[in-house]
């Protein structure tokens, strides 16, 4: 099923998933050879993050999480920029000072990411607090992981978010779905007592669901609801999206384990390799939504190889940008900061 | 009691320290459409709290009451300051700071540098330092060493009615976060302050609260008092002492101290904090670094115990800085 929108913005959106894909691709090539410390990628997650943002306006703001770069690109962040920051360029969105962990482009709705994991919940209420007291109309977005709910940070942040009907979206991404706990030499997955993330929400009396996150119409529906009761003074809400760890990033350190995406995988099941046919043939997000556009005869096959292409040639031209900036001037360190 | 020069400011009243300092955010909130405040504790649970009830009265809507939440609503400050408000955030007792510590020093503190500077926080922090009798290890903290220790906060220790008025109008103008701290035991303190207007105080320039030749004093907060009552009493003894209150530790006026130094020749360093990697500790470095050769003896740390607060009487009494232990350092130090 696809969301009730005009093809192009569909369209637009698929593009936004495939250079996020393209990015996070290139990105884990460029740090098998420079250091870029440990760092985290959106894969498999775009289905949530793309059209949950795409109902964002200016304004509105949002806080994200270690795992940012898909969603700096959803809102428009120049992905060149983005990676001269995770190789610590001077021509960095934040000039060198903030790395993978911290990307932030204000004029994009991204005022700071923390990657304290819960660091950013309250941070988020508070924003929604002001937008309210302002008189504004717009909402304040917390995207956050399944982790982040194991935090202190998330009870106190969620209660006073409802105690005080604040326009904030709580937008979930749990990738813990198939494991709990943390296994050896694997990344690790949540540790909750709780069977159900929406249990830990609904005591709060705050608008509560769960969709599936590769599920395009589904997290678009929700989202828009969410936003809409932000926007119309009806308080909080809480989305919780399912999706997929994919396979290249339950090691610690990301790896192309499943090589990379081939789109046509989306119309040419043949061609799906034995060993990642669960990952490819059914839960990576991006080929179900593309089948889906397919299927609906909203894009062809011949446009989906164009917008790949342009998006490859977009990012080769990112990392080009970012290995020729310049580092910043050592005495860089100390601005921006009073000292 | 402070004796501060009233010389040529008109409508001049003779107030306590609680007083000015609920004056000072009354003058907030009339002057600043953007200013909340989140908490009501500012001057603790002491009789001048009804003072903050009067605020309640006059400012419906812009005082806020948050749940036992420090993580929460210090959080949300932030969050509220990055989104175009003025939050003075009340955390009450400086101790319960550590709940919130993360959010403090990981998040308000790393914020603008850590993006570029394209993110301003301009929060104010305020919390009751110190040891206030009775408190025991859990209300009794003075966390401005830490405070301190911590790039990208400022930090703002008032110790007269004065200072706490005037300072507080800088700390609005701040658009970094601000840690403020006030000591339970300065509430009291009567000095004069101007009714008309509102005159800031700069950051980073030091008062010399008395002046003398012998010795110099660096105090902060309370202290400042108490170096203050040790120097009546060396008075009658002979000895001049210089007292110095750098009135913020971030930015710090190490000049004023200097220039002292350079003149008395001995310092005592009087401090709430424990005294390993205090604020006298950091003074101490500061000025053997910069004015060694001007320096006739070792300088001396006044501070607290290195052990947790007590709560007996008794047992505080000999842990904290007290104007006998002060007296006794200045005394060793001219001896």
């Amino acid at each position: 099923m696809l969301p009730r929108l005009a093809t192009s913005l569909l369209v637009q959106q698929l593009r936004t998933m495939i250079r996020i894909r393209r990015f996070e691709e290139a990105l884990i090539r460029l740090a098998g050879e420079h250091d870029v410390g440990h760092f985290h990628v959106y894969i498999g997650q775009e289905t949530t993050g793309v059209p949950a943002l795409a109902l964002l306006e200016e304004g509105d703001v949002s806080y994200t999480t270690h795992r940012n770069h898909g969603h700096l690109i959803a809102r428009g962040v120049d992905p060149a920029r983005m990676l001269a920051e995770i190789l610590g360029k001077s021509t960095g969105t934040n000039k060198g000072k903030g790395g993978t962990l911290h990307l932030a482009s204000t004029e994009h709705g991204f005022p700071t990411t923390s990657s304290s994991v819960g660091g950013p919940l309250p941070i988020a209420v508070g924003s929604g607090y002001a937008l309210k007291e302002r008189g504004l109309d717009r909402v304040s977005v917390c995207l956050f992981g399944d982790g982040a709910l194991e935090e202190g940070a998330w009870h106190e942040a969620i209660n006073i978010a409802a105690v005080w009907n604040l326009p904030v979206v709580f937008l979930c991404e749990n990738n813990s779905l198939e494991a709990l706990g943390q296994k050896a030499n694997e990344y690790p997955s949540s540790t909750l007592a709780a069977q159900r993330l929406t249990d830990l929400v609904r005591p709060f009396k705050v608008d509560a669901s769960a969709v599936d996150g590769s599920d395009v119409a589904a997290v678009h529906r929700e989202m828009r609801r969410a936003v809409r009761r932000a926007r119309s003074g009806k308080g909080p809400s809480f989305i919780e999206t399912w999706t997929v760890r994919w396979p290249g990033s339950r090691p610690i350190w990301p790896q192309l384990v499943t090589g990379e995406t081939d789109l046509a995988f989306g119309w040419d099941a043949a061609r799906i390799p034995d060993a990642h046919a669960d990952w490819f043939g059914r839960q990576d997000g991006l080929l179900r939504f593309l089948r889906e556009l397919l299927a609906e005869q909203r894009i062809t096959r011949e446009e989906v190889l164009d917008i790949d292409r342009a998006a490859r040639a977009e990012m080769a031209a990112a990392v080009r940008f970012a290995l020729d900036s310049p580092y910043p001037a050592p005495e860089e360190a100390l601005e921006d900061v009073f000292a | 009691m402070t004796a501060t020069p009233t010389a040529g400011l008109t409508g001049v009243r003779q107030m306590s320290y609680a007083e000015a300092l609920v004056l000072g955010l009354r003058r907030a909130l009339e002057s600043d459409e953007r200013v909340r405040l989140m908490g009501q504790y500012f001057v603790g649970l002491t009789e001048h709290r009804k003072l903050v009830a009067s605020l309640h009265e006059d400012f419906p809507g812009r005082i806020w009451f948050p749940p036992i939440a420090e993580i929460g609503y210090v959080g949300a400050g932030i969050g509220a300051a990055i989104s175009g408000l003025r939050p003075i955030v009340d955390i009450a007792t400086a101790s319960f700071i550590f709940q919130a510590f993360s959010q403090v020093v990981n998040e308000a503190a790393n914020i603008r540098y850590m993006t570029g500077g394209q993110t301003a926080v301009p929060v104010i922090f305020h919390v009751n330092h110190g040891i206030r009798g009775g408190g025991a290890a859990q209300h009794s903290h003075s966390p401005q060493a830490m405070m301190w220790n911590t790039p990208g906060l400022k930090v703002m220790l008032p110790s007269s009615p004065r200072d706490v008025h005037g300072l507080l109008r800088t700390a609005l103008e701040t658009e970094d976060p601000v840690f403020w701290a006030d000591h339970v035991k300065l509430f009291d303190v009567v000095g004069p302050v101007a009714e008309e207007g509102w005159e800031p105080i700069p950051f980073g320039v030091a008062d010399v609260k008395r002046s003398g030749s012998d010795v110099t004093i660096v105090a902060t907060s309370f202290m400042v008092q108490r170096s203050l009552g040790a120097a009546e009493q060396l008075a009658t003894e002979g000895i001049s002492v210089e007292v110095i209150d750098p009135r913020t530790l971030v930015p710090f006026d190490l000049e004023t101290i200097l220039t002292s130094v350079h003149r008395t020749g001995r310092l005592v360093v009087v401090d709430e904090c424990h005294r390993a990697c205090g604020v006298g500790a950091e003074i101490a470095a500061l000025v053997a670094e910069h004015a060694f050769d001007a320096l006739r003896g070792p300088v001396r740390r006044v501070a607290t115990l290195d052990v947790p607060i007590p709560f007996s009487p008794a047992l505080e009494a000999f842990v904290e800085p007290t104007e006998a232990k002060i007296c006794a350092a200045v005394r060793a130090a001219t001896g």
